[in-house]
């Protein structure tokens, strides 16, 4: 707050005039700096509509530095002439002198002076008038004392191209009165006080208006990660539609749960060393059902089931295989073979999000690990209507209405689709997830009744999630790559909106 | 899923009609099939190699599309367009036929000897006859067998094809095995004889040839081909000999089909022949060839075996979820190459399959095609009665609950990878490898992925460095699966779920840490104390700073460290500042 005394100056001189008044002219008036006044004119508007003032810029011509110099001591060409005594100095000593140089050229070309070249003794100058009249200074003079307008453009701009004058654009306020304008100053208070509401001197005072426009401080708190976010948002879909999660926390799976229970067969790419991190300590796994063991051996080697089997050497060897999962499809087939090892068959609804593997060329889009969600029903009679139904129900809830199915391959589930929604954005119809009905050669070994049908699907959480936060490479999501303020400002999941 | 490039006006050409690509793109899609991509040789050209090495390619325009990995019958023009055509009803499928040789002639003839049987003991063969080639035919035939090799075949592990010109060559012909040493000959498109041993040299840097040198490689023998005059058809699974090699004018041609998969020799036969045949003079026939095995076995191929399965259309209708009926089933299912027959008795339904579906191996096959041909898209969806009660996994409920409440407590949940370097987890956390109890991974392709993590610790620190310009102090926490190894799981290994969390400041920070430990006591009902409760005692980890890490005890039992933190362990992430952290496991909280 600028001092109260200023203030008030301000105002009564604003009290006095009909309009309004420039600040530059108040300043000039109570011989203060324009910045002080400038100042005044800030505090003046915090305090409401005591004033309004309106900022202009004007032009006004000043002293540059030589030019102060010059109004104060002379012009040079006057300053050289003084120096002369009646006989004459020597031009070198002249030379000498601070204005030397420029006040000789000057003053002889305003014939003030002659040099007498011819001069014993060397070159020598006289003065050739007994008085001159110093019209630079005195034009300067007249600009120090902000009369510039009594000069001629032609002398300004003279005196500009030597550099005594400049230009200068003023910013200064035009100030009229305001709403609520008074002489006095009412201090304002800036915050209410517990002592302001015991003594209700609230009442009296008045409040400095806050900034609506300025940001808030950032509250001190942690941040859930966003993809976690959106694994919250589907766990909490699944469970909405009556899933029971399924206990995905074992990422070493054998190949037999990985592959061969999901009548893979075991030269099956997937297989390969390219796709899949195969562990070499523990290399392999010790414990499996011995009789599902053998019945699994039997439908890829020789079929049964009403299938023709693959008919090709299975080996024990290559399901002891110890890996990274690469599919939580591996648990489901634990815990549809659990299933079947109940008593009596009750209808299950299974899900699961979880870390999975694959050896695979990394790129924006693809990490080697990665989370897949997968739901799975296993129930008599469930048709592929019913897997259309549920998927559509599943999507509805993400946001997504518009799906169709597409004919696709997959080794353990037949039919298999490939589901598509329309994206409203690329206008075309992309791939979000794939689904199917688990094969019999999958399910009957593992001893499920015969009318019981499985189906599920899967999909990536990443992808979803990318797309949720519109984030184009995986790294920036996923990882320790991860950048932090994405993190802190990522706003709340609602797949729905 | 294998791509088939198709030159896009050869394929309308094919099917009698012209389609917009968004016409061709959605008759895929009801099929099954992808369109991929719309290019030409000169816009693939371009992309890969720059515009001047593209310059005069033929910018003919190209359809990629991908085909199911199992439909190795349309993995080559003709099968494509066989399969359309049937699809829209404009052709009955083709009946394929075995036949003798004309005139009462003798069948071609392999002979395999006993040395095959360590290396590639199977074989298989056929000959098409009176076959006509033109340029587009013969570049579809290299390009099946390529993609068959690709395919079926397993890159030429389990089954390679020689193709063979029949005039030049005399059977029988003999499949042995042979030192490479003494196997001489010319190789395909080379001008020279090289042995086996040379050739092999030679195809290492074969940018194509040297993907399949490792099957034969260290093998004392290697498979070799020869017709009755000593001359080399082929030595499987690498080359075929120069001398019969196939041309526009063949007019007879040899198939033989070396494998270790009989099985899948007999299927790669099956297909070459029943997707060329069309252009024998007598179309889709294939002339026997016989193959004795060294026990004196004689087989005669290719087995171009149909099997009819009977199914019921109540059964199809089940469970596909559809009301239709058996002859409108039968009708669907022969639109899919499956011709199929009402029986008449109940609602069956005979259904054979030809020697192209080998795909086809359970009913559920073919109510899938039924499912197909109907159109997925046309099947009305329900939702399944099916009653259930949803119950959360009790390990992910607790973690759920605790995620919320730490940020609460002002830290910032992290998300790190399961699989990082030895060490990240060994050298740079001041421990030993063969201490932590790691999962090792064989083939890891960079040492990223060298083990399981069996720590949080070392992702929290790497997060940490990766946002050093972010404002201090720094408050992350995770709660994962860490893997080690334990002998009672049948896998060897089990997860342990961990919470770990670190404050990174100008100061340590203990008491934040030891803060926030008191408030996840807090949270799980446990009060401090020494027997019933938690607490914390010195303890010694390399880890750690000397004097700055306790032990964390929880009923008398350790979960967990905290501490400050090593200055070599925060040098080795490449932090600068202290850092303090705790790691407990909750499984006990359970």
């Amino acid at each position: 707050m600028a001092d109260t005394g200023l203030l008030e100056a301000l105002l009564r001189l604003l009290e006095k005039v009909d309009g309004g008044i420039d600040s530059q002219d108040v300043a000039a008036d109570l011989g203060v700096d324009h910045q002080l006044i400038v100042g005044a004119v800030k505090s003046l508007q915090a305090l409401g509509e005591v004033i309004s003032a309106e900022q202009k810029s004007s032009k006004r011509w000043e002293l540059t530095g030589e030019g102060c110099e010059i109004a104060e001591q002379g012009s040079h060409e006057a300053r050289v002439f003084n120096a002369i005594p009646d006989e004459g100095l020597p031009q070198n000593q002249l030379m000498k002198m601070p204005s030397g140089k420029v006040g000789f050229s000057k003053a002889m070309s305003n014939k003030w002076i002659r040099l007498d070249k011819a001069h014993e003794g060397g070159p020598r100058v006289f003065k050739t008038v007994e008085t001159i009249e110093d019209t630079v200074r005195n034009k300067l003079q007249l600009v120090q004392k902000g009369l510039s307008a009594k000069l001629e453009d032609k002398e300004r701009n003279e005196l500009k191209k030597r550099k005594l004058l400049s230009e200068v654009t003023v910013k200064s306020y035009w100030i009229t009165k305001g709403s609520s304008f008074s002489t006095t100053i009412t201090k304002q208070e800036t915050e209410l006080t517990p002592e302001m509401i015991a003594s209700g001197s609230w009442k009296e005072k008045k409040f400095k208006p806050y900034n609506f426009e300025a940001m808030g401080v950032a509250p001190d708190c942690g941040h859930l990660h966003p993809l976690m976010k959106v694994r919250t948002q589907f766990r909490q879909i699944f469970l909405e539609m009556g899933f029971t999660e399924m206990p995905t926390n074992n990422f070493i799976e054998s190949s037999f749960w990985n592959f061969d229970s999901l009548f893979q067969p075991q030269q099956h790419p997937a297989r390969d060393q390219h796709d899949t991190f195969f562990i070499s300590d523990p290399a392999l796994a010790h414990k499996f059902p011995q009789d599902y063991l053998e019945r699994v051996k039997q439908v890829h080697s020789e079929g049964g089931y009403g299938s023709q089997g693959y008919k090709y050497d299975w080996k024990i060897e290559e399901a002891q295989k110890n890996l990274l999962r690469t599919h939580t499809t591996a648990v489901s087939a634990r815990m549809l073979y659990k299933l079947a090892q109940q008593e009596k068959f009750t209808p299950v609804k299974y899900f699961s999000i979880d870390r999975v593997f694959r050896n695979e060329t990394l790129d924006a889009t693809h990490l080697a690990e990665f989370h897949q969600i997968e739901g799975v029903v296993a129930d008599y009679g469930l048709t592929l209507g019913n897997l259309m139904g549920i998927l559509h129900q599943f999507f509805t809830k993400l946001g997504i209405t518009k799906l169709r199915f597409k004919p696709a391959y997959n080794p353990y589930t037949e039919p298999s689709m490939e589901v598509f929604s329309y994206h409203e954005g690329l206008k075309k119809w992309v791939e979000v997830g794939n689904s199917g009905v688990f094969r019999p050669e999958m399910l009957l070994p593992m001893g499920l009744p015969e009318g019981v049908s499985v189906i599920a699907w899967g999909l990536s959480l990443e992808r979803p999630t990318m797309i949720k936060y519109g984030i184009n490479n995986i790294r920036e999501l996923v990882g320790h790559k991860v950048n932090l303020q994405m993190v802190y400002d990522s706003p709340i999941c609602r797949l729905d909106s | 899923m294998p791509t088939v490039s198709v030159k896009r006006d050869l394929l309308f050409e094919a099917l009698g009609q012209k389609y917009t690509d968004e016409e061709f793109d959605e008759l895929c899609f009801e099929f099954g099939l992808e369109l991929d991509e719309i290019t030409s040789e000169k816009e693939i050209l371009s992309r890969e190699q720059g515009d001047e090495k593209a310059e005069g390619a033929s910018d003919v325009v190209l359809y990629k599309i991908d085909v199911p990995a199992n439909r190795y019958d349309l993995l080559c023009l003709e099968g494509l367009v066989r399969g359309l055509q049937v699809f829209k009803e404009k052709l009955e499928a083709p009946r394929y036929k075995r036949v003798s040789p004309a005139d009462g002639g003798e069948p071609q003839r392999l002979v395999i000897t006993e040395e095959t049987a360590s290396v590639r003991p199977h074989a298989v063969a056929a000959v098409l006859r009176n076959i006509t080639f033109t340029q587009e035919r013969y570049e579809s035939f290299i390009e099946l067998q390529e993609k068959l090799h690709q395919n079926v075949c397993r890159k030429r592990t389990l089954v390679a094809i020689g193709t063979h010109d029949l005039d030049t060559i005399s059977g029988p012909f003999t499949y042995t095995a042979k030192a490479p040493g003494d196997i001489r000959f010319k190789p395909l498109n080379q001008s020279k004889e090289y042995t086996a041993t040379e050739l092999m040299s030679l195809y290492k840097t074969d940018s194509h040839l040297r993907h399949y040198l490792h099957i034969i490689e260290n093998e004392p023998l290697y498979p070799i081909i020869y017709d009755s005059n000593g001359i080399v058809l082929s030595m499987p699974p690498i080359i075929n000999g120069d001398h019969s090699k196939i041309s526009l004018n063949t007019k007879n041609v040899f198939i033989e089909c070396t494998a270790t998969d009989l099985t899948k020799a007999k299927v790669t036969l099956d297909m070459v022949v029943t997707m060329f045949s069309e252009y024998c003079d007598e179309p889709f026939t294939v002339e026997e060839a016989e193959v004795v095995y060294p026990d004196g076995r004689l087989c005669v191929y290719p087995e171009l075996a149909y099997r009819t399965e009977t199914l019921s259309g109540d059964f199809i209708n089940k469970r596909v979820g559809i009301n239709e009926s058996v002859e409108s089933i039968a009708q669907l299912l022969t639109r899919m190459y499956l011709r199929s027959e009402v029986s008449g008795e109940g609602d069956l339904i005979q259904v054979e399959i030809p020697p192209t579906r080998s795909d086809v191996i359970h009913a559920c096959d073919i109510m899938e095609d039924a499912a197909i041909a109907y159109g997925f898209n046309n099947i009305v969806r329900s939702t399944p009665r099916t009653y259930t009660v949803a119950n959360q996994l009790p390990l992910n409920k607790l973690t759920e609950l605790l995620r919320q409440d730490l940020a609460a407590a002002g830290f910032t949940e992290a998300l790190t990878f399961a699989l990082c370097s030895q060490e990240d987890i060994a050298d740079k956390l001041r421990k030993n490898i063969t201490e932590t109890r790691a999962v090792h991974i064989s083939n890891p392709k960079t040492a990223e992925f060298q083990v399981a993590r069996t720590s949080l610790l070392p992702g929290l620190l790497k997060t940490l460095a990766a946002n050093r310009k972010m404002p201090l102090p720094l408050k992350l926490f995770e709660i994962s699966d860490v893997v080690l190894k334990d002998e009672t799981k049948d896998v060897g290994a089990r997860n342990n779920r961990r919470l770990c969390a670190v404050y990174y400041n100008k100061s340590p920070g203990f008491e934040v840490i030891h803060g926030l430990l008191d408030r996840v006591m807090q949270l799980l009902d446990v009060k401090p104390g020494r027997n019933q409760g938690y607490n914390i005692q010195a303890a010694e980890d390399s880890t750690f700073f000397p004097g700055r890490c306790a032990e964390i005890f929880s009923c008398g039992k350790s979960i967990g460290h905290l501490g400050v933190l090593h200055p070599d362990v925060i040098s080795r992430f490449e932090l600068t500042m202290p850092c303090s952290a705790i790691d407990i496991d909750i499984e006990p909280f359970l």
